[in-house]
């Protein structure tokens, strides 16, 4: 029996070889044919024509850092549903009311980030 | 022993056959489906749309291929080169990876052997799908950051959010899934989910006692937001932000970020199918083609599993034909306020379905060490929703 791992990990090899021959290889192959002539202008960041003021590493909201801390938190719960997932056929009543408590205190946490607005966007 | 090494590389070389049958599959297509999209929304804006290069225009993303590789590459002055040309990379690599686990048809006999029509069949594949398609994220971001350019960041930065946000509800309603499969007794393997849904179209687990409905609009909807899709583009929505994280983006890498959008459209719907459409199954099972047309008869699965996957590209098209972009605060909104909750709720009531009509008793510890698969195979009640 071959490891059913050993086709993902050559499929991987493929991905790889592919992404990085189209981006790689052809530019290099297309080099020969391709025109080349940067210009100050050209090579500017595009911003609809208009000379750009100031950089792009300006500050932005902090709501992204609350957005990332929040999936963190909560896809780290989610995938302890997966094996309970898998299995709670077998496991009948019991199983239910525990997981119910597991996401009972999953929606306490959640209510609380709502009711503190951590999901309001202003 | 020998005997078994040979067929150890039999298998590697029937491996090697699907990896590269795929890849080719995906790599044709997209340029196709490209067409089809711009085809399909010309049509409901009365357009005529490509119809200038080949037949219908067929070949017009052919020549727009040719064109991005032989026009000049823009290597602007600002970016930072390394994850500038990364990103395109790291985008498409998840993309064309992901297809791995996915079965596109029953088992198939050629030359004597005989093998499923998937590349592997990971007992953990449900898991591979997720792990892999939440690195799609990297790309963008990378993409957005290494730009250095305000739209580029702002739509990396929108697009980071958005994916993270939505990826928690597409991950719930695949819990929902994989509780709906393992009542009919499916696991985490995706061959194992398709052959839960087998026996016609009412076993497919989004007609699963009308609750399966829920969790398959759930992931459907998630996943037009994981691929940044209309009506959810908010990431390179061109109307504020040019073209969000590949605005500086020119050329081939250019075309792999177009690739990979198009490839993880594939695989959305060929998850969509898998999990909650009954995967490679036709709808009514009849059997039509008699037993001597083997051949033929093994390629009527691939069929149906292509219908159904072109359903969902087709459904692709026409959202992004009638629907308008969301405003961002409200695209935020409908994943944490709506679908999350909605998803936990749906967990619950799908459990408790489960628990009162597939009742069972619990395995025995001293029993619990066998296999998955037999311990499944002993429920043989059938439930309610088994028909």
């Amino acid at each position: 029996m071959l490891n059913p791992y050993i086709p993902v990990l050559i499929l991987m090899a493929v991905a790889v070889a592919v992404a990085a021959g189209m981006s790689v290889a052809t530019s290099l192959i297309a080099r020969i044919f391709r025109l080349r002539r940067p210009n100050p202008i050209k090579s500017q960041p595009y911003e609809c024509g208009m000379t750009p003021i100031g950089g792009a590493r300006v500050r932005f909201s902090v709501k992204f850092y609350l957005v990332a801390m929040l999936f963190i938190l909560f896809d780290v719960e989610a995938i302890f549903l997966y094996p309970w997932a898998v299995v709670h056929r077998h496991l009948g009543w019991l199983g239910l009311v525990e997981m119910g408590l597991f996401i009972g205190i999953l929606a306490a946490g959640y209510l609380y980030l709502w009711k503190r607005g951590a999901f309001e966007w202003d | 022993m020998d005997g078994e090494e040979q067929s150890v590389v039999v298998e590697l070389i029937i491996a090697l056959v699907k990896i590269a049958l795929v890849v080719a599959v995906i790599m044709v297509l997209v340029p196709f489906l490209v067409w089809g999209e711009r085809k399909y929304v010309a049509d409901v804006q009365v357009r005529i749309g490509p119809n200038r290069v080949g037949p219908f225009g067929l070949l017009q993303s052919l020549a727009d291929g040719i064109k991005l590789m032989f026009k000049e590459d823009i290597l602007p002055g600002h970016v930072d080169r390394v994850l500038y040309f990364l990103a395109p990379i790291v985008m498409m690599i998840p993309a064309l990876c992901v297809m791995a686990v996915i079965p596109f048809g029953n088992q198939i006999t050629l030359f004597g052997h005989t093998t499923r029509l998937v590349v592997t069949d990971l007992p953990v594949g449900i898991l591979y799908v997720l792990a892999l398609t939440s690195l799609g994220v990297y790309g963008v971001v990378l993409a957005g950051w290494a730009s250095n350019n305000k739209y580029s960041l702002l739509g990396g930065l929108r697009s980071s959010a958005q994916m993270v946000s939505y990826e928690l509800p597409m991950g719930l309603a695949i819990v929902a899934a994989l509780m709906i499969s393992s009542a009919k007794g499916g696991e985490m393997s995706l061959v194992s989910i398709v052959e839960a849904q087998k026996d016609g179209f009412w076993n497919w687990n989004f007609l699963w006692w009308g609750i399966g409905f829920l969790p398959f609009l759930m992931y459907w909807i998630c996943g037009i937001a994981e691929t940044n899709r209309a009506p959810f583009d908010l990431p390179e929505a061109e109307t504020e932000l040019v073209a969000g994280y590949h605005t500086e983006y020119s050329g081939m890498k250019f075309a792999l970020f177009f690739l990979a959008e198009y490839a993880n459209m594939l695989n959305v719907g060929a998850i969509a199918t898998t999990l909650f459409c009954g995967g490679w199954h036709s709808p009514i099972p009849i059997e039509i083609l008699p037993k001597s047309m083997g051949l033929l008869k093994a390629l009527g699965p691939v069929f149906w599993f292509s219908v159904k996957v072109g359903f969902f590209i087709w459904a692709y098209y026409h959202l992004r034909a009638t629907l308008p972009r969301l405003r961002y605060d409200r695209l935020m909104g409908f994943a944490w306020k709506g679908l999350v909750p909605l998803a936990l709720v749906n967990i619950l009531i799908v459990a408790t379905i489960i628990t009162l009509g597939y009742r069972e008793k619990p395995v025995p510890p001293s029993t619990s060490q066998r296999p998955a698969s037999q311990a499944v195979g002993m429920a043989g009640q059938p439930g309610p929703g088994g028909f």
